[in-house]
């Protein structure tokens, strides 16, 4: 339970961007099971330059007061433009290569910072990569 | 071996490159050939860090990346050139008179510029710039991915906006 109350916990904590439609399916999906998707903006990269990647960002976590990013690809251009952004402002936390256990991980951890927070869905999702095989 | 595909990418190094045409071709190592890189030690180490451990990076300014071609070229790896824009690719086309094609896989919009292909707008003199580095024999197309097909660059310039 937040300790910030229901409406502080459902504030936007996080910009999450990636490749084509990645963004809005991963936040599609954290509705579906959860329905938190206003926990998270999905933003896309089609067609932008890295300024305007970088931009883009900047303005979410302006607008939203959220404080972490997380991107697809650790060689992507949203993954070097949230670089740019964090080594400027130490409040911002990166975790690039998000997948669902990942966010849902996020959403549900609003009694603690979004660094923890993060470290925490980062831990998850790392731990939801598993392959199953026939012994 | 040596390398398999020159690139002008207003990105640099990103997805597309490292994962896109960087698997097919199995590359193992990107040269990244930008002024502004090359004299920077945080955004080396940025775009050091954005490349796959099996790959090697290297960074040069357009005047070291004509006087170390060569050695780009005899590299027994298969490998990657990056240019960030027009104009560095162009000087190093012309500083180093053996590179037989160049990729335009993105350069995006900005003021002045007009679109040509949903990754490709150019302003007037970028248009001059591919025409005179085609003219010098040089294959330009456009082609983002490798699966998308090769875009002749006088297709290119037909393109209009859409």
């Amino acid at each position: 339970m937040s300790d910030g109350g229901e409406s502080e916990a459902n504030k936007p904590r996080a910009i999450v961007i990636g490749h084509g439609d990645f963004s809005a399916g991963l936040v599609s999906a954290v509705d579906q099971i959860c329905g938190m998707a206003g926990r998270l903006v999905g933003l896309s990269m089609m067609g932008l330059t890295p300024e305007d990647i970088e931009k883009a960002i900047r303005a979410e976590l302006d607008r939203t007061g959220a404080r972490v990013i997380f991107t697809d690809l650790p060689a992507g251009s949203a993954t070097l433009a949230a670089r740019r952004i964090v080594k400027g402002d130490s409040s911002v936390v990166l975790v690039s290569g998000v997948n669902l256990a990942t966010l849902l991980d996020f959403v549900f951890n609003t009694a603690v910072s979004p660094s923890e927070a993060a470290r925490s869905a980062a831990d998850r999702g790392k731990a939801s990569l598993i392959v199953v095989e026939r012994s | 071996m040596g390398i398999h595909l020159y690139r002008i990418d207003d990105r640099l190094i990103h997805g597309q490159v490292v994962v896109g045409w960087g698997q097919p071709l199995n590359a193992r190592f990107l040269t990244l050939v930008d002024d502004l890189v090359a004299s920077s030690d945080w955004e080396k180490e940025l775009y050091r860090m954005a490349v796959p451990p099996e790959m090697d990076i290297y960074f040069a300014d357009v005047a070291t990346a004509i006087r170390d071609h060569a050695s780009y070229a005899a590299d027994p790896r298969p490998g990657i050139l990056i240019a960030g824009d027009i104009e560095s690719m162009h000087r190093l086309v012309k500083g180093v008179k053996a590179i037989g094609s160049v990729n335009l896989g993105g350069i995006h919009y900005r003021a002045g510029r007009a679109e040509k292909l949903r990754y490709v707008f150019l302003t007037p003199a970028e248009e001059r710039q591919l025409r005179a580095l085609e003219a010098s024999g040089v294959e330009v197309t456009a082609q983002d991915v490798p699966s998308a097909r090769a875009v002749p660059l006088s297709e290119v310039l037909e393109g209009e906006s859409k």
